[in-house]
């Protein structure tokens, strides 16, 4: 049977799956009153582009051998990642209640033991790409085609076991990593532009030997052409695109206040941010 | 991760409800402790620092990107040009810190207990302990604080700075061990790895013992018993206070020495406690059985020949669930109902 793209085969725009992502997110915050929405909200387009259109994989079997690896390496982004793993019918829907609740699949930063399509366990940060670069040489070793995507935020920038992989993918020739920076700006303490990730991002990672590229990661077309590029390219080694996203997108009110890390929605809020959503639903 | 998680992974869940027919939250990994019936003090590490910073100018504050979590912003407010943001690098974290003390400053760096014990050990074995560098390490999420799973519960960082020579460990009870600890550990000359509650943290040991004072390497009788002796650090001094108090209406009179200390032990505190003879000797620690305080103190009694009856409270040697805290405190045995029910057993 044939790899399929779920995006190809399917009559569902990727403007709706990001849509759709986003109103789950918000309906898991909502259930536990918390959650890293902001983030949620400025990664659901980069989302819908890679399961809808980039990856390949079955639905039906998350640990299906041909499958393209997608590493959440930033845990707490879980609450995102769940609500892209039910749009693509990996986890059934209505388990969205069950979020961060005791004995639930889906707690609050992702692990790999609880969540079918979870592929590892991140939320201790700086770990992911290493690990990625890991799998990328396995399915090299065992003649496997398919990629690795990692996704990680601008804030893991600052580990040093970041750069260690970065380096690493380029001494291994890993044409099949492909790196997903959401770069918002924002971590724990502040801007990381302001911390430990100054300069041209893009320039870095080129200087290091990676084909790199830098997009609006709210703009869908330019995500899924920036994932088209890092796919089919012939550069003989690995690849990455920077994001630039907006925390709370679609979200009105919330882009608008003050945007920290962990960003804080009052329990009436919950249900306007819905109604706000839902007025920008696509038609 | 848990292994029955791990056998569950494809079993979909429904709603479990909680003792109020409510669904039960995790709660937010930032959070306070919940203070059950206790005042609290709002971030009692900042604030003293802070005030020791007044006095002394060699004092000065890293975090890597975890300021607001560790109650370091109000000391980085307030004092702007003697904080250092290092960014989100924990192993830069201590190497700079440990050059800050070589240039004659006094740094406190603050991280969360997992990344200081796991990520930048090597640097704090080479960087600062063997050079017996006088940097002061405060991190907060000890134990089983935050619900957020394995990735932010430092269940084993005591047992891997206990077996760092020249480090001295603290793991604090309540605001009046961290505002006591932080002008004795900025003055000892060696490198200090301390626990830290955040946050509205509560005051527990002056309710029970109002003339309490933090001594640093002293264990300290917060409450005299007959039965049972319990030795316990951090929180659950607070647990272990609360269950006595359960015990006594049983009539079990449970007596409780505070050890907040880790490292140097106080061997002759525990000592004269156990050698009193005829009680239940208790161990209750939020960390693992393994390598934490209970097995600190079984060494200290079975190496000087006192021998009573014995039994540790801990977490289990384990990766520990994610879910709401009360809940994991209850399910680990280290909820006040919990210890005060396994004591009651062990009689």
């Amino acid at each position: 049977m044939p790899a399929v793209r779920i995006g190809a085969a399917s009559n569902v725009s990727l403007e709706m799956r990001a849509w759709n992502i986003r109103r789950k997110a918000l309906l898991m915050g909502e259930v536990q009153g918390q959650g890293y929405i902001g983030q949620a909200l400025g990664i659901a387009d980069v989302l819908a582009a890679a399961y809808f259109h980039a990856l390949e994989y079955r639905p039906e079997d998350p640990e299906w051998e041909g499958r393209d690896r997608f590493l959440l390496s930033i845990g707490h982004y879980a609450i995102a990642l769940y609500a892209v793993l039910m749009e693509a019918g990996i986890l059934p829907e209505e388990e969205y209640e069950t979020y961060g609740m005791d004995d639930s699949r889906m707690p609050m930063s992702g692990m790999a033991s609880y969540t079918p399509g979870m592929e590892i366990t991140g939320g201790s940060l700086g770990q992911g790409l290493g690990i990625a670069v890991g799998m990328a040489l396995g399915l090299k070793r065992k003649g496997n085609p398919a990629f690795v995507y990692n996704l990680m935020s601008d804030g893991e920038l600052g580990e040093g076991s970041t750069w260690e992989a970065v380096m690493s993918g380029v001494q291994w020739k890993l044409n099949n990593l492909i790196c997903l920076v959401d770069f918002n700006n924002q971590q724990a303490d502040g801007k990381p532009t302001e911390a430990l990730a100054q300069g041209d991002e893009r320039q870095k990672w080129e200087a290091f030997g990676w084909h790199a590229q830098r997009v609006d990661g709210n703009d869908l077309e330019a995500v899924v052409t920036a994932l088209n590029v890092a796919r089919e390219t012939d550069h003989d080694g690995p690849r990455v695109i920077i994001f630039d996203t907006k925390m709370c997108k679609g979200v009105d009110f919330l882009e608008n206040r003050e945007i920290t890390h962990f960003v804080r929605v009052e329990p009436d809020e919950w249900a306007k941010a819905l109604a706000v959503l839902e007025k920008g639903k696509p038609q | 991760m848990t292994l029955a998680s791990m056998k569950r992974k494809y079993e979909p869940r429904t709603v479990k409800l909680g003792p109020d027919g409510k669904p039960i939250a995790t709660s937010a990994m930032i959070a306070s402790l919940s203070a059950e019936g206790y005042d609290t003090v709002s971030a009692p590490f900042g604030h003293a620092l802070l005030e020791l910073a007044r006095k002394d100018e060699k004092i000065v504050g890293l975090t890597a990107d975890l300021a607001k979590y560790t109650d370091l912003h109000i000391f980085a407010q307030a004092m702007p040009h003697r904080f250092y943001q290092m960014g989100m690098a924990e192993q830069l974290l201590m190497s700079a810190a440990a050059g800050l003390t070589r240039e004659g400053f006094n740094p406190f760096a603050t991280t969360y207990a997992v990344f200081a014990s796991r990520r930048a050990y090597d640097f704090i074995a080479m960087a600062i302990a063997e050079e017996n560098l006088p940097v002061k390490i405060v991190c907060a999420l000890p134990g089983l604080t935050t619900g957020y799973g394995p990735s932010h519960q430092a269940t084993e960082d005591l047992a891997i700075f206990r077996g760092l020579p020249n480090m001295t460990i603290i793991d604090p009870c309540d605001a009046n061990d961290i505002t006591g600890m932080v002008p004795q550990i900025a003055a000892h000359p060696g490198p200090v790895y301390s626990r830290l509650l955040r946050g509205k943290v509560p005051s527990v040991l002056t309710r029970h013992k109002p003339d309490y004072k933090f001594q640093l390497g002293k264990a300290q009788t917060i409450r005299d018993g007959k039965d049972v002796l319990i030795i316990s650090s951090g929180f659950m001094t607070m647990r272990a206070l609360d269950a006595a108090e359960k015990l006594a209406v049983d009539g079990v009179d449970a007596a409780v020495l505070h050890v907040p200390t880790i490292k140097p032990l106080d061997v002759d505190t525990i000592l004269a406690e156990a050698r009193k003879g005829g009680r239940l000797i208790v161990t209750a620690e939020n960390h693992s059985v393994v390598g934490g305080l209970g097995e600190a103190v079984a060494t200290v009694l079975l190496t000087n020949g006192v021998t009573p009856e014995f039994r540790m409270i801990g977490l289990p040697d384990e990766f520990l669930e994610a879910g709401a805290l009360p809940t994991l405190h209850e399910m680990y045995g280290i909820s006040v109902d919990r210890v005060a029910k396994q004591i009651r057993n062990w009689l």
